[in-house]
């Protein structure tokens, strides 16, 4: 399912004493079954992009293009189920939107709004407990008891429950020890890949946006002022500085190496694995050249 | 919608009003709760809305924007002022259809009520739109000071009033945050038959209080750990600062009470 | 030799003391800090770190063993004197913010222990210059970014003037650029006054910066060193849920893939130096 952002404008508080301008004339397409990053400095906007990609928030001015359902300022509630059912949204902190008694009826919460039957939400429930690494006695137990990075599986498990077709994440491993944001941010790649899903991450790590995006846009004061595949995005180190970020680690490896030996590799690394290659390979190179 | 409103909220600027010190605003808005129970003529009604209107002029907030943000309390006036209209027999029949009769009496009750009622609502605007809140707290703390003689934990209920405050626009935040999470579970807040919508409001409730909790627990020890037990042997950081203006605001409004009286029948 | 700061000798600690089945939340934990050092206490979710941190300053007590702070044994008599000379900053900026500006957040451990108005009003300004904050007296919470927020609180417990800072997760909820300005800031603190520093973390990068490091395993000290002594045990972390900073990872890589390296590297440009003689010696 492909999203078009056009000339999107996002003021919150319109017309207070409180107004707050957050996107100005934003441009994004989200190809289908493409995996997008979203990255920027604090505050630029990207979580406000996000919550217009299932309509959690109607554009001020101009319109968002979900599949065949076009949304603007004027476009009414009711249309806008059918979107978030496909739109599947995994925010920060995501621990926080637990309120069953039971594990197994939370996960099942959401396709049950969508009138999914019982017996398949309690299906999927049981198929992605397990998918996310969880015990199966956990499906029994209340949400609250658990710790809070199983908590934070439930949550997510929630959301995929609904099946979408596209899954939006915003910054889905903050605060998880090294191990479980891994896990989680490979699981998510998995799904993407084995499901087809579209995908779109809003992160502040550079190392997993080069990783696992297909594309990046970089928002900045409420702009969209940048999109493109991930090497030719992190290559451009002073574009990137000018916005307040940072190239990946990888990158800036890379660079020290090149300009200690005086020599250019032949491809950006976007990954550890890639560096390593690219490395050991310059090495080769260089005693073939002997 | 919710951020639309203005009813207790602080919008900082410099005017005479924001400079106020808390206390002179705090005793100035009790004593023209008072005052407003004086006027009963049209002369003195029209005083009062005019005072009422130069109050507002002082603090430099639109008009508009305390129009626009007071909306949800229009309804309530409009509903008092109807309920006059009909319901209050005296003097002429001005117009009847069917058994809709309204008189001159109710018609004049009705405005008179609406101007009291509009009165009230704005000036305790002006005082919550113009102080911040610890301000108001600070203010309350020290008028309520007296009481402490007889045991009343003037210090402790000042402090959770200005916790409270402060806890406001990150409680409504997680509100929002909340109900956006649950809509895009496909919730339905706000449609339907009312059964389905109280079952509907669990899913926000309980993240809600289960987060409440967490920060209050989170906020105790915060609180602990930076040497927090009680008012005792505490000291103050805040000082206040009453000037003439103050001083001056208040006989002002004596003065007005004055010329109120005067006028009254 | 310096004088201890802080001291765990045995602690046991469990939420559940009427539950045998739940393992405790600390067993058997050993350990001193000197005065002046920088100690990163790191471990997988958990694995019991936070509630080290509330047994240092008697939130908590252990059912077992002792804790000991600037020469005193914790008890409820010596808790509110130890407390005085340490202060806490926690994960959530949000929930710590008890005043509702800056400048009266920071005073407020200054007003519960009874420091006189005119000093209050010259350490507030001296705390929120230590963290470049001091343009800031008048905002509120609500209106500072995460990184602002944390800065506010570090302040907030620099205003007592404390031989030690305890810091957990501190950085865990902001965004790569305020998470640097809070750990310069601590690094500028270290170097003006010579505070002593205890840093809960997830970030490995900002672990191995540290004098020494503590990790944690399902409540028990699992291994206890300088940086390299730690991250030399290599895969044996990955196990517990934590990772090796990125030149480690990056030099087990390599040779993976067939680069001799030598050295075990910390940082990026220890790593950059040796491939550089390690390929120009060819
Ligand atoms: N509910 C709200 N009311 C008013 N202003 C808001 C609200 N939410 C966000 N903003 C403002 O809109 C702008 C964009 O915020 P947004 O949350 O989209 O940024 P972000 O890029 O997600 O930042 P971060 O990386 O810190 O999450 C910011 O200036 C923010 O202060
Ligand atoms: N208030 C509490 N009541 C009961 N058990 C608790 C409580 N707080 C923590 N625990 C349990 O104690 C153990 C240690 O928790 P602690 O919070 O100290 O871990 P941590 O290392 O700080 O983890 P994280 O990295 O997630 O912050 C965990 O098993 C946890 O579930
Ligand atoms: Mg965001
Ligand atoms: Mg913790």
């Amino acid at each position: 399912m492909d999203i078009l952002l056009q000339e999107v404008g996002y003021s919150y508080a319109m017309n207070t004493p409180f107004e707050k301008r957050a996107l100005h004339n934003v441009n994004i397409h989200i190809p289908s079954g493409s995996y997008t990053a979203i990255i920027g400095h604090t505050g630029s906007g990207k979580s406000t992009v996000l919550q217009h990609l299932n309509a959690l928030l109607k554009p001020t001015e101009g319109s968002v293009v979900i599949g065949e359902q076009q949304v603007d300022a004027k476009t009414k509630g009711k249309h806008l189920r059918d979107i978030r059912r496909q739109v599947g949204i995994v925010f920060q902190f995501p621990e926080q939107q637990l309120f069953d008694e039971t594990v197994l009826k939370d996960i099942m919460f959401g396709p049950l709004n969508y009138g999914v039957s019982e017996e398949e939400a309690s299906r999927r429930a049981h198929e992605l407990v397990e998918q996310l690494g969880l015990p199966a006695d956990v499906l029994e137990k209340s949400p609250f008891d658990l710790s809070g990075g199983q908590m934070r599986r439930v949550a997510i498990a929630g959301v995929l429950a609904m099946e979408p077709d596209v899954l939006v994440l915003d910054e889905p491993t903050a605060g998880l020890d090294p191990k479980g944001r891994r896990e989680i941010m490979d699981l998510f790649h998995e799904l993407h890949v084995k499901k087809g899903l579209t995908t779109v991450l809003v992160t502040h790590s550079m190392e997993d946006a080069a990783r696992y995006a297909d594309q990046v846009a970089i928002m900045h004061q409420g702009k969209c002022v940048a999109t493109g595949e991930p090497k030719d995005i992190f290559s451009n180190e002073e574009q990137l500085l000018d916005y307040r970020l940072e190239p990946p680690r990888t990158i800036r490896l890379q660079r020290k190496f090149e300009e200690k030996m005086g020599i250019k590799l032949d491809s950006i690394s976007l990954t550890e694995e890639a560096l390593a290659k690219n490395l050991a390979l310059a090495f080769l190179e260089g005693r073939e050249a002997e | 919608m919710m951020e639309k409103m203005i009813f207790g909220r602080f919008i900082p600027g410099d005017s005479f009003v924001h400079r106020m010190d808390p206390r002179a605003k705090i005793l100035f808005v009790f004593l023209f709760i008072a005052i407003v129970f004086v006027a009963n003529n049209t002369l003195t009604y029209l005083l009062l809305l005019a005072f009422t209107f130069f109050v507002v002029f002082l603090s430099k907030i639109r008009l508009y924007f305390l129009v626009n943000g007071l909306k949800p309390v229009f309804i309530l006036l409009i509903f008092t002022f109807m309920l006059h209209i009909f319901f209050t027999k005296g003097g002429d029949l001005l117009f009847s259809f069917g058994f809709v009769e309204v008189y001159e009496e109710g018609l004049r009750q009705g405005i008179f009520i609406s101007i009291r009622f509009l009165v009230l609502v704005f000036i305790t605007s002006i005082l919550t739109l113009t102080t911040s809140p610890i301000s108001i707290t600070d203010g309350i703390e020290v008028l309520l000071g007296p009481f402490k003689r007889i045991k009343l934990p003037v210090h402790e209920l000042a402090l959770m009033m200005s916790i409270s405050l402060r806890f406001i626009p990150t409680l409504m935040d997680e509100t929002g945050k909340i109900l956006k999470a649950q809509m895009a579970r496909g919730s339905d807040i706000g449609s339907g038959p009312l059964k389905k919508r109280i079952k509907a409001v669990v899913p926000l409730l309980i993240p809600l209080f289960v987060s409440a909790f967490k920060r209050a627990e989170d906020l105790a020890t915060a609180m602990e750990v930076r040497g927090y037990r009680g008012g005792e042997g505490r000291t103050r950081y805040r000082q206040l600062d009453w000037r003439m203006r103050d001083t001056l605001s208040l006989l002002m409004l004596v003065g007005f009470t004055a010329v109120l009286w005067y006028f009254r029948t | 030799m310096n004088s201890i700061i802080m001291s765990f000798k045995d602690v046991t600690f469990t939420y559940t003391p009427d539950d045998q089945s739940v393992r405790p939340a600390v067993a058997d934990l050993s350990f001193s800090i000197e005065e002046g050092e920088w100690i990163a206490l790191v471990g997988h979710n958990g694995s019991g770190k936070s509630t080290i941190a509330k047994l240092m300053n008697g939130l908590l007590f252990p059912q077992a063993g002792e804790v000991a702070a600037m020469n005193l044994t914790m008890s409820e008599e010596s808790l509110w004197d130890i407390r005085s000379q340490m202060g806490m900053v926690f994960q959530n900026p949000d929930n710590q913010f008890v005043g509702a500006t800056v400048q009266d957040d920071v005073a407020f451990a200054l007003e519960n222990n009874g420091v006189p108005h005119e000093e209050m009003v010259v350490r507030v300004k001296e705390s929120l210059r230590q963290v470049k904050m001091e343009e800031f007296l008048d905002h509120e919470p609500h209106h500072l970014s995460g990184g602002q927020k944390q800065r506010v609180a570090i302040a907030g417990a620099l205003a007592l003037r404390p031989r030690l800072l305890i810091l957990d997760e501190a950085t865990s909820m902001l965004d790569p650029q305020g998470r640097m300005e809070v750990i310069e800031t601590i690094r500028e603190l270290r170097e003006e006054t010579g505070l002593t520093v205890i840093s809960i973390t997830h970030d490995l990068e900002e672990a191995a910066l540290a004098d020494r490091i503590i990790v944690m395993n399902a409540g028990r000290k699992h291994k206890e060193g300088t940086p390299e002594e730690v991250f030399l045990t290599g895969n044996e972390l990955t196990t517990l849920g934590l990772d090796l900073p990125f030149a480690m990872r990056m030099t087990h890589l390599l040779r993976e893939a067939g680069v001799q390296v030598l050295g075990e590297h910390m940082t990026e440009d220890e790593l950059v130096e040796e491939l550089w003689t390690f390929y120009s010696k060819k």
